[in-house]
């Protein structure tokens, strides 16, 4: 590892190097490892060593940005000349005010030696184990085990210095009992906080309850969601309108709503990238710390993240939320939590007289951002609910439907949550999801 | 560098591997990206490193770094090996790679005009020049064009003895007009949502002609505002090119790709219904259609001369006259096929710092006889639709849904009134038997898509669709609810 005083010391040369009136300089440099696995063996181990150093330079409102992978000194002075060369034949950004001022930046404990140094061996053994546990259920595994650390640094000329080191580890498996397949994934910064044999357990468990499924109809049911589709339907929210810019575009569903019911009262949606229960990070790659944002509180539409650009048009503050490179992306949530409820999914399921039980989606696109109408399938475990019992496994399906109108009828919660990607979130028991297709397994 | 692929495969050697290969890759890229009459951002990357892929003790190893330096050659090469081993923990049978013919040589791409060593302002004003253009619709709330440019040297060395250099340039962009009222947003794009692409220079983004298609994409975005919703209904569909060309990506393209036949994308993008009792029986589309994997296409964005295992590019059929009849192959998964089959070429990898997977190369419907106007005017009622707006397809390649940005109704010849919001679905092999109509060569054109993804890492791929518009009947249109009736 590079560490601190090293990363600093080589985004300072940068620094230096530069010509332009305002800079900007990243560093992000780190190994993953990553162990795949399908038909019961490994197919793939993969293990990498990189590095990435931005650099945005600005003369007068030019603003150009270059990178390498190279951290030599020729290699920085050569993108810092790069960086500032594009600015100077750039054309002038009347929207950019300056590049973000230096705040306080709080310490998060975020990196493990374990995780970062987890062994191919280690991986290896834990795939091992975690198949022949699948095994005695009479399924085989499909996924992916991956571990490493990542050393940010972001310097400015304006006097801003974060750095930060992290680890994480990331376990996901899909098992297949015959016609049947269940997932689970598990991911944080260290690879002591999940069981990969518990992990493998309940995938199997719900691929070999997922056997032999039924053909449906497609229509409106009741459903029951896990806590994997839930986290999807709050990452599409985030990429369709909890950025500023998408908001300032007129393209967010948040435009116009502020301060309306946009979904159920028992409907709250914040980011806090500090908050430890997620995947919590000091700083935004502008250096700039995380600050939280209420998004959604009580089904009310409240705030948007902000990174320095957007906050500037509005003359606001960053909340922290850059989503680095050039920045054109526009900010973004990275650390996403639904307030829990009273219930749970055995409580979901008992109430529910005719429905679904969804464990996860499918690659999921968006159909229309202001109505936040989305499309996907189901997959890995999809089962019939009938008079307050799951009775059979049915066919995937494909839904076409409006986020926003199914979280105004979301009528229950459950009281755990599940860290999942970018968002903590519960299981939810919703209704009228509809259901427009199906699909032929 | 010869003495550096060298070191790495004696290294390797010696320390036990059967196989193995090492990439050194130095890639540089530029981007440029206007909006609202500003310029959004401009960008230049460099990247260089390289990759070492061994098969020790029957198993997969790869390990890779950023620093092209003797040393960490020699500690990346033992790194691999060493994950290799681990590899063989968990291992139900030896790897087998299918026989190839060891290459030597230094191939390049031809371009007109090195996009590098044009002006970036020449670029800029450009798209400014169609960014203008677009803004004056009032309704227009962004206006934006891209432009993109790669420039990548590859050296592949195996210790099977082959030593293959290849230099590949690319360039591309496009603009789109996004008009917004309140509660509605809709887009139109030129060439292609999200660009057009080819393994072509400068002059490729100079034939496109930006600045002379901005009003109209602008008009027609602003037009979708008012526009009726597409009716939800059962009728004959017409896809224009770039439109089809996702169809062939998504609905062909991946489920022939072996890997994920054999189940190693599993967890993650999913697998295929075209298994391998499939093959050359199974009917995957109507007789006038036939598509085939081409990776020698010039120009084409999917196009190099050896892929990342050292085998030659070829053209390779999937589908002739309706009957599935090929996959995209690699030499471990075309082994494991037939002990007699060689790998067609299909391996290629995201970098230096990338495992090569099965990835398409130019995947393409062969043109047929008919004109888009001879179409058009041959349906008396149905749809005809332009450009990608989003796309949805589940994990067997079967079920999918695809939105596009803008419809015209076809109502006795003609094209009629415009929808918003048009969406299709159905089920793979059924929509193919469908197809009827399949434009010519003179509307044939190779669709340049450089973000496909795939793979853990997530691994993104240059590929090419060539395609003509093309015509499908009884498809099922109008599937999202109008906002109005919600």
């Amino acid at each position: 590892m590079l560490g601190r005083v090293k990363a600093l010391e080589i985004l300072g040369n940068a620094l230096e190097h530069s010509t332009a009136d305002q800079t900007m300089v990243t560093l992000t440099i780190g190994e993953s490892s990553l162990t795949r696995f399908a038909n019961s063996q490994i197919h793939q181990n993969v293990s990498e060593f990189n590095a990435v150093l931005g650099v945005k330079a600005v003369v007068g409102k030019r603003i150009g940005y270059a990178t390498t992978n190279k951290v030599t000194n020729d290699a920085v002075k050569s993108v810092v000349e790069r960086a500032v060369s594009f600015a100077k034949h750039s054309e002038e950004n009347s929207d950019f005010v300056s590049l973000p001022h230096p705040k306080p930046i709080k310490e998060i404990p975020a990196f493990d030696e374990q995780t970062a140094t987890y062994s191919p061996e280690e991986r290896a053994r834990a795939v091992q184990d975690m198949l022949a546990e699948a095994s005695k259920l009479g399924a085989s595994g499909a996924g992916s085990f991956s571990t490493g650390y990542e050393e940010s640094a972001v310097m400015n000329s304006l006097g801003i210095r974060a750095y930060e080191a992290i680890s994480l580890a990331s376990l996901t498996t899909v098992m297949t009992c015959d016609s049947g397949s269940g997932y689970a994934d598990r991911i944080s910064e260290r690879v002591g906080d999940f069981d990969p044999l518990e992990t493998a357990i309940e995938a199997a468990q719900r691929s070999v309850d997922a056997r032999n499924p039924q053909p449906i109809e497609a229509g409106e049911y009741d459903v029951v969601l896990l806590p994997y589709a839930v986290a999807e339907m709050l990452d599409f929210l985030a990429y369709m309108g909890f950025g500023a810019l998408a908001v300032q575009e007129g393209r967010s569903f948040m435009c116009g709503k502020f301060g309306q019911q946009i979904t159920g009262e028992n409907i709250t949606i914040w980011d806090d990238g500090l908050d430890p229960r997620g995947l919590p990070r000091p700083f935004d790659p502008e250096g700039v710390p995380k600050q939280r944002v209420d998004l959604i509180v009580n089904g009310k539409a409240n705030a948007v993240v902000y990174d320095s650009y957007t906050a500037h048009r509005e003359e606001k503050e960053s909340t922290g939320h850059a989503t680095g490179g050039s920045g054109s992306f526009g900010p973004y949530p990275t650390n996403m939590f639904m307030s829990p409820g009273d219930s749970s999914v055995d409580e979901m399921i008992a109430t529910t007289k005719t429905g679904l039980l969804v464990t996860r989606f499918h690659y999921v696109n968006v159909i229309h951002p202001i109505l936040t109408t989305i499309t996907g399938m189901t997959r890995d475990g999809t089962f019939l609910i009938e008079n307050g019992k799951v009775t059979k496994p049915v066919r995937n399906l494909r839904f076409t439907d409006n986020i926003l109108e199914r979280l105004s009828n979301t009528v229950m919660i459950s009281k755990e949550t599940k860290r999942e990607g970018i968002a903590v979130v519960p299981a939810i028991k919703v209704r009228g999801f509809r259901f427009t297709g199906v699909t032929e397994f | 560098m010869r003495d550096l692929t060298e070191r790495a495969l004696d290294k390797i050697t010696d320390l036990g591997a059967t196989y193995g290969d090492i990439r050194i890759v130095r890639r540089k890229s530029e981007s440029v990206q206007v909006k609202n009459g500003k310029v959004e951002s401009l960008t230049s990357e460099e990247e260089e490193g390289f990759g070492i892929r061994v098969i020790a003790d029957g198993a997969w190893g790869f390990a890779c770094s950023m620093m092209i330096e003797p040393e960490e050659i020699d500690r990346v090469a033992e790194l691999a090996i060493r994950v290799a081993k681990a590899s063989a923990l968990v291992q139900q049978s030896p790897v087998r790679l299918s026989p190839v013919e060891p290459a030597e040589g230094s191939f390049e791409f031809e371009v007109l005009k090195d996009p590098f060593e044009v002006p970036v302002e020449d670029k800029i004003d450009l798209l400014l020049d169609a960014d203008s253009i677009m803004r004056q619709i009032p309704e227009v709330r962004v206006s934006q064009g891209t432009m993109e440019f790669w420039h990548t040297e590859s050296i592949f060395a195996s210790t099977e003895g082959s030593y293959i250099r290849q230099v590949k340039t690319e360039s591309g962009g496009g603009i789109e007009a996004m008009a917004a009222s309140e509660g509605e947003v809709q887009k139109r794009s030129y060439p292609a949502a999200g660009g057009d692409f080819a393994a072509r220079g400068y002059e490729f983004v100079e034939s496109m002609d930006l600045v002379g298609n901005a009003e109209r994409i602008a008009r027609e975005a602003a037009d979708l505002l008012v526009a009726p919703q597409c009716p939800s209904d059962t009728r004959t569909l017409i896809l224009e090119g770039s439109m089809l060309a996702l169809q062939v990506h998504e609905s062909c393209g991946h489920p022939s790709e072996l890997d994920r036949v054999f189940g190693t994308e599993a967890s993650y993008a999913g697998t295929s219904f075209l298994t391998p009792d499939k093959l050359s029986n199974f009917k995957y589309g109507s007789d006038i259609v036939n598509i085939a994997a081409d990776a020698t296409c010039l120009g084409g964005l999917g196009s190099f001369f050896y892929d990342d295992e050292g085998v030659p590019a070829q053209k390779v059929d999937l589908v002739r006259e309706g009957l599935f009849v090929g996959y995209l192959t690699s030499r471990e998964t075309a082994a494991q096929l037939d002990d007699d089959t060689y790998s067609n070429g299909a391996m290629r990898a995201d970098g230096w710092n990338r495992i090569p997977l099965i990835r398409m190369t130019n995947i393409n419907l062969e043109p047929g006889d008919w004109s888009l106007d001879e179409m058009i005017e041959d349906t008396r009622e149905g749809l005809y639709t332009e450009a990608v707006a989003s796309w949805s397809i589940d994990d067997k390649r079967l079920n999918f849904e695809f939105a596009t940005e803008v419809a015209w109704e076809i109502k006795d010849g003609s094209l009629g009134q415009m929808f918003k919001n048009p969406t299709y679905t159905g089920i793979t092999p059924e929509f193919w038997a469908s197809c009827d109509a399949i434009a010519s060569q003179e509307e044939w054109h190779i669709w340049g898509v450089p973000n496909c993804g795939k793979g853990e890492p997530v691994q993104t791929a240059h590929v090419g669709h060539g395609v003509a518009p093309a015509r499908f009947q009884n498809v099922r249109v109008g599937v999202v609810e109008s906002q109005d009736t919600d």
